[in-house]
């Protein structure tokens, strides 16, 4: 590098940092560009009527595209999803950090990173083919028989529904919670931890009382984090979920097929020729962008304030 | 009132604990089993070469989609990884406190948490809808987006490890700030970098969402990146929920595929890096 003149350093000095800056400016307008062509291209529908895509009606004939029971199954399935990943992602956070011997542990960090790369389409083919049969006569018929008469349980009970489409949904966000969780758990500072011990407290002792308070606010973001993820999941859910509009408006049970934003547009858009059917889709992305982005920005927020108070101890 | 001693307390909630962590990690091997169970049967070398029979009539396989898949992620990673490696270098070397570098960082982080079916709606709208033809470059374009913040990420993380005595030297003898980053920083950092690579192909080869309205399918063998292209992932969608016997069996072949691909990347990333656990 000696060799070369002292202005061609000067050059490639300066050229290097604008092609640099220059990429980054260009990831900056991609991503300034989704918004602005997502917007555009659903002016169509917006102009037509700005209210419609919240009617509860979709017919592609009539002309009518209401997506409100799309954006609620995308709100209440991944909701579920939460729920039930909730108590399973805490128990594997516990168990890996308070409980488990040094080899269960390195294996359960591979199954769980494992399980956080199965692509969404091979969980869909899992669900469809696998889970859907096995759901149907042995938890929605059993729940449908006995406690039917409550709607949201009401049958008939078919396989593909919103219930399925919640609990494959738990399977794909539970590695996000765990893997958050055991990092925030095993950071919980040694003092506490001891001071707990020599007062005698058993090893759950110190879970609830010092390590999960003290992660609480980290494992809230987490779990945000991960209802983001959920509320944008396209494949398994458009594969299991039933793509019908009987949810939530024909029946209120959650054993219905039901549809989401995203196995709205998975399964229609490509098959679309009307403008307004187009712009209607597209319009639901819309809205799909900034419920994840806004989920998104306030685990960010979380977390930042997380990492700030850790900093100071 | 208590119902357990605080020992058998500890001993109920040590169970518990086991029976949820079992629930979470069942489904992996579920998975993975009922792959392999259905899909190694339909394994052969006519289903890894060949055209897709035409309906009706059995034989036939996948050679095109997997071609489309590997096609579709070259190009995808042809502009994708390089945009990458430069916004993490930003990142690392020339972002300052200043307001356009903590735009960048967040345009980064949004960007990993837009969901993929709206980063192909995006490339549906800018290249399907303005050429009025499904085309490969679509899919490229979408899945190359998707592998800028993970490549971004881990460029940046590998370089900022670097240790800052390695920069102060070079500057203090008068080596260019580009000859720095570049000679000094990145051949330290280039591991890391290239393990996420790895891992960003690993994971743009399962995303379907963003493939199913821009690179479509297609019975024949690709001739370009300017048209519809059958890809390993969209064929694993169209086929299993077709519901037919046959193209059904043929969906577990090609999800077997596509996981032992993900998986072995994913496993050789592990194994070169070794630094993680």
């Amino acid at each position: 590098m000696s060799k070369n003149k002292k202005s061609t350093f000067f050059d490639k000095d300066s050229a290097f940092k604008y092609l640099v800056v220059g990429s980054s400016l260009v990831v900056v307008i991609f991503f300034a560009m989704i918004f602005m062509m997502l917007l555009v291209r659903s002016y169509p529908a917006m102009a037509n009527d700005p209210l419609m895509i919240f009617g509860s009606n979709w017919d592609v004939a009539a002309g009518i595209f209401g997506g409100a029971p799309a954006i609620l199954g995308t709100l209440v399935s991944s909701a579920i999803a939460v729920l039930f990943a909730i108590p399973i992602s805490l128990a594997v956070a516990i168990f890996f950090t308070e409980y488990a011997p040094r080899r269960i542990r390195t294996g359960l960090s591979v199954l769980i990173d494992m399980l956080a790369t199965i692509p969404s389409v091979i969980f869909g083919i899992w669900g469809l083919w696998i889970i859907a049969p096995l759901v149907k006569t042995h938890i929605q018929e059993p729940i449908v028989s006995s406690i039917g008469f409550i709607p949201i349980f009401s049958g008939p009970a078919y396989g593909l529904s919103l219930f399925l489409a919640s609990l494959v949904l738990t399977f794909m966000i539970v590695p996000i919670i765990s893997s958050l969780s055991i990092s925030l758990l095993s950071s919980t500072p040694v003092e506490l931890r001891e001071a707990m011990i020599s007062l005698g407290a058993t090893r759950w002792e110190v879970v609830k009382h010092v390590a999960l308070p003290f992660s609480k606010p980290g494992i809230f973001a987490a779990i945000i984090l991960a209802l983001g993820r959920a509320l944008g999941e396209t494949m398994a859910v458009t594969m299991v979920i039933g793509n019908s509009f009987v949810w939530p408006f024909s029946s209120p049970s959650i054993f219905s097929p039901a549809s989401t934003i995203t196995s709205k547009i998975a399964s229609e858009l490509y098959e679309a020729i009307d403008v307004l059917h187009v712009s209607s889709l597209i319009e639901l992305g819309l809205i799909l962008l900034v419920i994840t982005l806004v989920i998104n920005s306030i685990a960010r927020l979380i977390a930042t304030r997380v990492s700030k108070r850790s900093g100071y101890t | 009132m208590r119902i357990f001693s605080r020992r058998a307390r500890e001993k109920v909630v040590i169970s518990i604990l086991m029976m949820l962590t079992a629930v979470a990690v069942i489904p992996l091997f579920w998975i993975v089993g009922s792959i392999v169970w259905n899909g190694a049967s339909v394994m052969s070398i006519e289903f890894l070469t060949s055209l897709p029979a035409p309906f009706g009539s059995s034989g036939g396989g996948i050679g095109n989609a997997i071609v489309g898949t590997l096609m579709i992620n070259c190009f995808a990673s042809a502009w994708g990884i390089p945009l990458g490696i430069l916004t993490g270098i930003y990142l690392s070397e020339y972002a300052s406190a200043g307001r356009l570098s903590f735009i960048v960082r967040s345009v980064v982080e949004s960007l990993s948490g837009v969901p993929s079916i709206v980063i192909g709606l995006f490339a549906f709208t800018v290249i399907v809808l303005t050429v009025r033809h499904y085309t490969g470059i679509a899919a490229a374009l979408a899945l190359g987006l998707m592998m800028i913040p993970l490549v971004a990420k881990a460029t940046e993380e590998s370089m900022k490890v670097v240790s800052n005595d390695l920069r102060e030297a070079a500057i203090a003898l008068g080596i260019p700030k580009y000859n720095v980053t570049t000679r000094i920083v990145l051949s330290m950092a280039k591991g890391g970098i290239i393990s996420g690579s790895l891992l960003a192909f690993a994971r743009i080869s399962g995303e379907t969402a963003p493939l199913l309205f821009t690179s479509l399918f297609s019975f024949y063998w690709p001739t370009g990146i300017d048209q519809p292209i059958a890809t390993l992932q969209v064929l694993i969608y169209n086929y299993a929920i077709s519901g037919f016997g046959d193209w059904v069996s043929k969906a577990w072949g090609a999800s077997l595929l596509l996981v032992m691909m993900v998986l072995v990347i994913n496993v050789a990333v592990r194994m070169l890096g070794r630094k993680k656990y």
